[in-house]
């Protein structure tokens, strides 16, 4: 049965490398989501695509947000929320009970709008992730959190001080210290919320930097406000409108030459 | 006419402001009443008790005759009693709150227990030592021995546990625990990690001014049946015991036979009111370092 099925998805595979696509690692059909009365997420139909940055844009309340903590069920602890439609993972729908959100979440990343480093060392910071993932023996994780601070361009700056406050990094250097934390854990997936929207410029440019050398390993989805950063980083974007997708297509298309007038006015700065 | 409107304005202008002194001086009165009663109280204890107290009183056993009698007993009972409560009170209060906060649905059964929790930290304390009375010295057939006064004892100071360990893990910023569940922490692993070594500081604050509470309680224990006069030292939480604040009740029922059993209750105070003092003192030093790291 699982043979069968294996043998299948490697056929798709082919078939999908002779089309020169990218394989979807997340595919959305028919979600809808609701908090409460509130319809928050109408038909979303969308794939995140294998190593490749998707932004997710949109005006605030449009539901950006919202779609990305369906990827790793995170919308799940809001009270009150209730969804349906098929959201799957490399194959495998998450929305069931038959996934475990511990497991999809060991695979899925998520760096949250403002830094949330743990009030523990930067190297427990790092090491939490392979331990509770049951990684006991001390140089593996000496080795996990010495290329993780690495892969997230930190190494230099803390490897002096490892053992000292995480709260003792700016603001910045926190950022991509929970980015490293996230990719300790060999993700493959990173979901950032808004990373750079409580950074200053510099630091914004450095976790840009970063997003594009570690997009080669993982793919990513962001949602983010800052257009420009939509238009720097990404492959694709979508955009988001009242809980709806209005388009989604390569950046480049949706930037310079979108179908629909809306996503025209918005990239636009016309309303937003 | 302007000028009868200048000299009303600056009488009312006056009267304000009499009035504006007249409201603090009263305050500082109500303040300097509470602070008055303590230090009569303080210095009485300390003129009628502090010349008793010397090594041999702190380790003797009691006597019937006042110049030999000690408290060490009293200090073992306290220190047994504590042995109890202090582990029972932190495991079921914490796992109470554990369990209120992070597992129960917020619905009408949630509500309904955190209203009568909130309600039997305000039950008299004698009705926690009938309670006491009735399931753990008779019905559990313990009788009066430290295990059955510590129990007792943690029920009393239980709902006050819950409720101050309740507001520590409340009090744990909401992005740290979602940190720790996006990495695919369990719930178990995110509380153990993350939630419990914050919330750390503020539950053992909460346990320790209520096990200074459970110290200075009396009354559950002269219902349990506390003996008034006992001299073999308690050895373990199956012995009988008696208290520091027993030993103050009885020797001052006494002194109403000989004097000197006033001084013994007040030196048994001065004792009672450092180790209450060593007590809070922690509290504060761990409330202190808490909010150094933050």
């Amino acid at each position: 049965m699982t043979l069968m099925s294996e043998h299948k998805e490697a056929i798709q595979l082919r078939l999908m490398d002779n089309a020169n696509w990218r394989k979807p690692v997340y595919e959305t059909n028919g979600l809808n989501l609701w908090y409460g009365a509130t319809h928050a997420l109408k038909n979303i139909d969308l794939s995140i695509n294998e190593k490749e940055v998707t932004a997710i844009i949109g005006p605030s309340g449009c539901g950006k947000s919202t779609y990305l903590k369906t990827l790793n069920r995170m919308v799940e602890m809001v009270p009150d929320v209730s969804i349906s439609g098929h959201v799957t993972f490399k194959g495998k729908n998450i929305l069931g009970k038959a996934m475990p959100v511990e497991m999809l979440r060991s695979k899925v990343g998520m760096v949250f709008q403002k830094p949330n480093p743990f009030p523990k060392s930067i190297y427990e910071n790092v090491a939490f992730g392979p331990k509770i993932h049951g990684i006991r023996t001390k140089a593996m994780i000496d080795n996990i959190v010495e290329d993780s601070l690495r892969k997230a361009a930190l190494w230099d700056e803390v490897k002096d001080r490892l053992h000292k406050s995480a709260y003792g990094l700016s603001g910045g250097q926190q950022q991509r210290l929970c980015i490293a934390r996230c990719l300790a854990i060999d993700p493959e997936v990173i979901l950032m919320d808004e990373p750079t929207s409580a950074l200053d410029p510099v630091s914004t440019h450095k976790v840009e930097e970063l997003i594009n050398t570690i997009k080669n390993d993982v793919t990513i989805a962001i949602v983010t406000h800052n257009m420009q950063q939509a238009a720097r980083i990404s492959d694709r974007t979508a955009f988001f409108l009242n809980g709806e997708i209005i388009e989604c297509d390569q950046t480049s298309t949706i930037f310079n030459n979108p179908t629909d007038h809306l996503t025209n006015d918005y990239i636009n700065g016309r309303f937003g | 006419m302007e000028k009868v409107l200048e000299r009303k304005m600056s009488r009312r202008m006056n009267m304000r402001l009499l009035v504006n002194s007249v409201a603090k001086y009263i305050f500082l009165l109500a303040t300097l009443f509470g602070l008055v009663v303590l230090s009569v109280l303080i210095y009485r204890v300390f003129s009628e008790g502090f010349g008793w107290l010397n090594f041999d009183f702190i380790t003797g056993k009691l006597s019937t005759q006042p110049e030999r009698a000690g408290i060490m007993g009293a200090i073992l009972g306290t220190f047994w009693l504590m042995l109890v409560v202090a582990p029972v009170t932190m495991f079921l209060g914490v796992g109470t709150a554990i369990y209120l906060e992070l597992y129960a649905k917020k619905g009408r059964l949630q509500g309904f227990i955190q209203t009568n929790i909130s309600n039997l930290a305000g039950v008299p304390s004698i009705v926690y030592g009938i309670l006491g009375l009735t399931v753990f010295a008779r019905a559990m057939n313990f009788g009066n021995i430290v295990l059955a006064g510590g129990l007792t004892m943690s029920l009393l100071i239980l709902p006050i546990v819950i409720v101050a360990s309740q507001e520590a893990i409340r009090a744990v910023p909401n992005p740290l625990s979602e940190a720790s569940y996006g990495m695919g922490a369990t719930k178990w692993q995110t509380i153990k990690e993350i939630i419990l070594p914050v919330a750390l500081p503020g539950i053992l604050t909460g346990a320790i001014l209520s096990l200074s509470r459970a110290i200075g309680e009396t009354a559950p224990l002269v219902v349990i049946g506390i003996p008034a006069l006992l001299i073999p030292f308690p050895g373990g939480i199956l012995d009988k015991f008696t208290v520091l604040p027993m030993q103050i009740y009885y020797w001052t029922l006494d002194s109403s036979l000989t004097a000197e059993y006033a001084n013994l209750a007040a030196a048994t105070i001065i004792v009672l009111l450092v180790a209450l003092l060593l007590l809070n003192t922690t509290a504060i030093i761990i409330r202190n370092k808490f909010q150094q790291k933050h």
